[in-house]
């Protein structure tokens, strides 16, 4: 008896189910919100291809076990709230 | 807005294709010109420039992109179009297994051509034969009349959502699409009312309203991969008898029926049967039909589905028969014999009694395959008929 476990035919998901690869792993630089400068524009959590930034309330971050450190996030950041650091091992 | 009339012209293949594929009303179209499917294009372009196509015309820089455009256009619910031919298919090739893999109903025909190298610029179906187990539906057709007809059908099956498979409507490039031929075009009224079905039924898409990850990857390891694959296999063997009652609708509405996964001629008392495919058919018939004249219980039958491949309606077909023989245009490489010869080998034990089937590989790189090499491949089947050894494959054009 064969159980299904995805209610799609093929290659598609719930937007959420991206989150399956722990592709956090990947990073050599991490990106660090400044949280009083954030101002809340949302393009980081906008423009970050991984959808790994998340709304914390008063500020968005990202959650490193996604966030791959490409740095899209500081670059389309408009009042440098985000900064990237190296990931020292 | 101005449309196609309903009238009987004399169309060649690929101004059957575009006159099929406009009565579709497809929204977007891209595609790169490759011989012999450019024409194809031209005619869509005409079309769209007298204003009787109204869609979005897509002129992408290769055929990478050209399937590639549908497909983003196909997982946001669009009804897609592309055509293309040999090397422009080896060029789409990720993209051409990412399309059924991704459920997205594209309608591509294809007009066959051989796959270089040697190089050679004529007709052949290796290009199709190849990517058999790509993933698609493959319709192999005979003339510029189910040319167009088959491209009509492809989106009903295509697109119903018990199926959401990508179709090839495969037919010889250069015999058929520089062929004129004979064609009657339907209305649009009718085609649009024997579509219809397919706008209540709800695909998957990409939308604002309810967002979804597409294509979606799957971790490694992950039994959800198994899972796809398994309902894509699902789909492919509902999509055997979708095209039978497809078919039947078809010849409720216009008049026309192509008999589905197979169509017989002259088989019912046969005791050998001369199995074809493609263009090929036409002349078979005119054979068919003179060993008759000498007696001889020939029947034949064409292939049209042979993705998936019509095993249960060949069965019934074949079985209480003496011989089979096939016309393959393209060689299986290792096997030594042509891809629907493989295939047929895999049934005969699903037959009742066990019974001789020899194989023919002719008609490639453009090459004719002539009423006199159909006689020799008919009296090889009947001497295997009459239990005389008879080989596995022969080269008709080289022997």
């Amino acid at each position: 008896m064969i159980k299904y476990r995805s209610r799609f035919e093929g290659s598609w998901a719930d937007p959420k189910t991206m989150h399956i690869l722990p592709t956090g792993e990947w990073r050599f630089q991490r990106p660090i919100t400044k949280a009083e400068k954030c101002c809340q524009c949302g393009w980081c959590y906008i423009f970050c291809p991984t959808s790994s930034i998340e709304n914390r309330g008063t500020y968005f971050a990202a959650n490193l076990d996604y966030c791959k450190g490409c740095s899209i996030c500081a670059q389309v950041c408009p009042v440098d709230a985000i900064v990237m650091v190296r990931e020292e091992v | 807005m101005p449309k196609i009339r309903a009238e009987t012209r004399v169309l060649e293949g690929n101004a059957a294709v575009a006159y099929g594929a406009t009565l579709c009303r497809p929204d977007v179209i891209a595609a790169f010109p490759i011989t012999p499917a450019t024409s194809v294009l031209e005619n869509l372009y005409r079309f769209s420039a007298d204003g009787l196509l109204d869609a979005e015309m897509i002129e992408a820089e290769g055929e990478n992109s050209a399937l590639s455009a549908v497909m983003g256009a196909s997982a946001a619910g669009a009804r897609t179009f592309t055509a293309t031919s040999s090397m422009g298919l080896a060029f789409m090739f990720d993209a051409y297994l990412a399309a059924p893999g991704s459920r997205l109903p594209v309608v591509m025909p294809l007009a066959m051509r051989e796959q270089p190298w040697p190089m050679v610029l004529a007709a052949g179906t290796s290009d199709a034969n190849t990517v058999k187990d790509g993933g698609w539906i493959q319709i192999y057709v005979e003339s510029c009349q189910e040319i167009l007809d088959s491209i009509i059908m492809a989106y009903r099956l295509a697109e119903d959502t018990d199926i959401l498979l990508p179709v090839n409507v495969c037919y010889l490039g250069f015999y058929l699409s520089y062929l004129s031929q004979r064609v009657e075009i339907p209305a649009q009224e009718e085609v649009d009312a024997f579509l219809a079905p397919l706008k209540k039924m709800k695909r998957v898409r990409l939308c604002l309203e309810e967002p979804l990850t597409f294509p979606a990857e799957i971790a490694p390891g992950d039994p959800v991969f198994a899972e796809y694959r398994y309902k894509h296999c699902a789909a492919l063997q509902r999509a055997k008898q979708k095209w039978d009652e497809i078919d039947r609708e078809f010849e409720a509405a216009f008049g026309r029926s192509y008999g589905g996964q197979i169509e017989e001629y002259r088989t019912e008392d046969a005791e050998i049967i001369l199995v074809t495919m493609e263009s090929t058919t036409g002349t078979a018939r005119v054979v068919i039909d003179s060993k008759r004249n000498e007696g001889l219980k020939v029947g034949l039958i064409k292939v049209r589905m042979f993705r998936p491949f019509p095993r249960e309606r060949l069965v019934e077909a074949l079985s209480g028969k003496k011989a089979i023989g096939v016309i393959d245009r393209h060689v299986s490489f290792g096997w030594n014999c042509g891809h629907c010869f493989i295939e047929l080998k895999s049934l005969l034990s699903d037959l009742r009694t066990p019974l001789p089937l020899v194989g023919f590989i002719d008609g490639m790189g453009g090459a004719d395959i002539t009423t006199e090499h159909i006689e020799r491949a008919v009296d090889i089947i009947n001497a295997a008929a009459q239990g005389k050894p008879a080989k596995e494959t022969t080269w008709l054009a080289l022997e």
